[in-house]
């Protein structure tokens, strides 16, 4: 068996008097899509926090590539070449996609105008062209305002600019949420791309159909931990709910 | 589910500049431009009106010099509001500058030195206040409205302790000779100091880091921190160059008047959020142009100068003014909401481009 690119072993963590992850497991190997499910408070957020370094846990470990780590700021994660695209996209809405790509990490000019903070607009319009285009290229105008986009544009605009500073692993919390079913299949096909990409994806949803349809493997959790992990390929909706539930109290396909 | 390749949004026929609108018909979407064409109503209106009297290179002189001190603060002001911030300290700020650099250039004599030193005081003083301002919007979570409702109080309210409330008028000749005197390419000097300001400013807003992360912090200031810019340490950077510029106003009202203003300001930062509101940078942030700043600018003064020169009221400025920053915030507010409905901006002038071609 391969080794993991990310793995967390036992973490937990505790709020007041909830647990929140309760010696939980989880893994992702390299270039494959993980899908996390879960009913609500299940955990499913929490782990992401966790595995990003935006949780600080109260017992457990993480591994990277194999090796103990210590992700304690959304900084480190980024370093190692992990991306989170969050539920509420954290686009800056008067920017257009191109800046916002780019922003906080822009291109400078070179010479001494790039030390003066000038950015190479150019270069990095290319880029991002590129992306894009990468992604299957739903994102029309590269100057207009994402404020005036549609939401499949804006979480594919959130996810290009998550790839392309991740190398490893994207981590997308709830892609699919607000979006129309058009933009749905798009948001799907830019998962597979970026997989294609050779980039691990996890995926946090609720809908199993698109789950089953994009990931490789299905992390079902309850109560703050994992309770199955199914092969995306061999399971139903109705098994995966059933564990989601409770309904199918048992571990079943490949554990961890 | 091979279905999901092709969705319909891919056979739509590309309109040929969408991804890269022509810089004109992006223009034609601001409100800088449509205030612009009112400002040329404006003036084509006291041209008919007004004559040789009003189209006159001594009168648009005259209106430039009023303005130069008002567009140095509007600059700081752009950065500010774009922020989704406000800085009613600047009249204030540069009153307390003036006060400063006067005083001591009162006690060094009349010679260049003095005025170099008060020149430096001035700056120091104004980026003070600003570095103030910053800490307690930024680092205090103090709504920047009461900050700087504060530091206008107290900046002004010290002015006038050092004074006694009665204006300091010995101002070194150097510096008023600067104003009466100095051309630079061609230009009346302090027009031409706004003018070099407004420029780098421009350059600093539109094409550099700094202006980047100032949109990004007043357009979603969350999504900022995430991807890592320095908020905080980017505000208090913007109130200091508010209030920098600040100072820097203050030395021209020096050069300008040839004694301090204690009395004169106390409309300033309204006259000049106004004018940076007209221009269509908007109070919520994230967006904005030093270009519709200018254009806010001359509004009022040319209706100032206008209706000297027409025989008519000069009070009715203020009149027309007031409604056209309402009218102008309306209009903007208007298209923003129907861009935000996803339609392209319904905007009247781009319809006309549009027929043109």
């Amino acid at each position: 068996m391969t080794t993991p690119i990310l793995e967390a072993r036992k973490i937990s963590r505790s709020f007041g008097h909830v647990r929140a992850l309760d010696q939980a497991d989880f893994d992702v190997n390299e270039g494959e899509v993980v899908a996390i499910i879960g009913d609500n408070g299940a955990g499913k957020s929490t782990m992401v926090k966790a595995l990003t370094g935006n949780l600080a846990l109260d017992s457990g470990e993480l591994l990277f590539q194999g090796n103990p780590v210590e992700i304690t700021t959304p900084q480190q994660a980024s370093a190692l070449g992990m991306e989170v695209v969050y539920q509420d996209l954290a686009l800056a809405p008067h920017l257009n996609p191109v800046q916002n790509m780019f922003l906080g990490r822009e291109l400078p000019r070179r010479g001494i105008l790039g030390h003066l903070g000038f950015m190479d607009e150019k270069k990095m319009r290319a880029s991002a062209e590129q992306s894009f285009a990468e992604l299957g290229g739903t994102v029309r105008s590269f100057t207009a305002p994402i404020g005036s986009m549609s939401g499949g544009q804006r979480q594919q605009v959130a996810i290009a600019r998550a790839i392309s500073w991740a190398d490893k692993l994207v981590f997308l919390d709830e892609p699919t949420a607000a979006l129309g079913v058009v933009q749905t299949k798009n948001v799907l096909e830019s998962i597979k791309r970026v997989k294609a990409k050779g980039i691990a994806v996890v995926l946090i949803s609720h809908s199993m159909p698109h789950v089953i349809e994009v990931a490789d493997r299905v992390h079902v959790m309850r109560l703050g931990t994992r309770v199955a992990t199914y092969d995306a390929k061999k399971t139903s909706v109705e098994e995966l709910v059933g564990a989601m539930t409770g309904a199918l109290d048992k571990q079943n396909g490949a554990a961890a | 589910m091979s279905v999901i390749a092709h969705d319909e949004q891919d056979v739509v026929v590309k309109d040929p500049d969408e991804g890269h609108p022509s810089l004109i018909k992006r223009l034609a979407n601001t409100q800088s431009v449509w205030i612009l064409g009112v400002l040329l109503v404006i003036i084509a209106f006291f041209s008919i009106t007004g004559g040789s009297n009003f189209l006159s290179v001594s009168n648009f002189s005259l209106i430039a010099q009023n303005v130069s001190v008002w567009a140095v603060l509007g600059i700081g002001m752009t950065f500010v509001i774009i922020t989704s911030g406000i800085d009613l300290s600047v009249g204030s700020v540069l009153v307390f500058s003036s006060v400063v650099a006067a005083k001591a250039m009162e006690a060094m004599g009349d010679g260049a030195g003095a005025a170099m030193v008060g020149i430096l005081i001035a700056l120091v003083s104004g980026a003070a206040w600003g570095c103030l301002n910053g800490f307690l919007v930024a680092k205090a979570k103090i709504p920047p409205l009461i900050v700087t409702l504060g530091s206008l109080s107290v900046a002004l309210g010290l002015a006038q302790v050092i004074t006694s409330g009665i204006d300091i008028r010995s101002v070194p000749e150097v510096m008023t000779d600067f104003n009466t005197y100095t051309k630079i390419l061609g230009l009346p000097s302090l027009p031409f100091v706004a003018l070099l300001l407004l420029v780098i400013g421009g350059v600093v807003l539109h094409k550099t880091k700094f202006g980047r992360y100032t949109y990004a912090v007043g357009s979603n200031e969350e999504s900022a921190r995430r991807v890592g810019v320095k908020v905080d340490r980017h505000l208090i950077l913007i109130y200091a160059l508010s209030g920098l510029l600040a100072g820097v106003g203050a030395i021209m009202s020096l050069c300008q008047f040839g004694t301090t203003t204690i009395a004169g300001q106390s409309l300033t930062n309204l006259n000049v959020i106004a004018a940076v509101v007209i221009g269509g940078t908007s109070i919520f942030g994230g967006e904005g142009t030093i270009f519709g700043t200018v254009v806010g600018l001359f509004i009022p003064a040319v209706l100032q100068a206008g209706f000297v020169i027409i025989g008519v009221q000069p009070f009715w400025q203020g009149v027309a003014v007031g409604s056209v920053l309402v009218a102008a915030v309306y209009v903007d507010q208007s298209r923003r909401a129907a861009a935000l409905r996803g339609a392209n901006s319904p905007s009247p002038l781009r319809a006309l481009l549009r027929r043109n071609k």
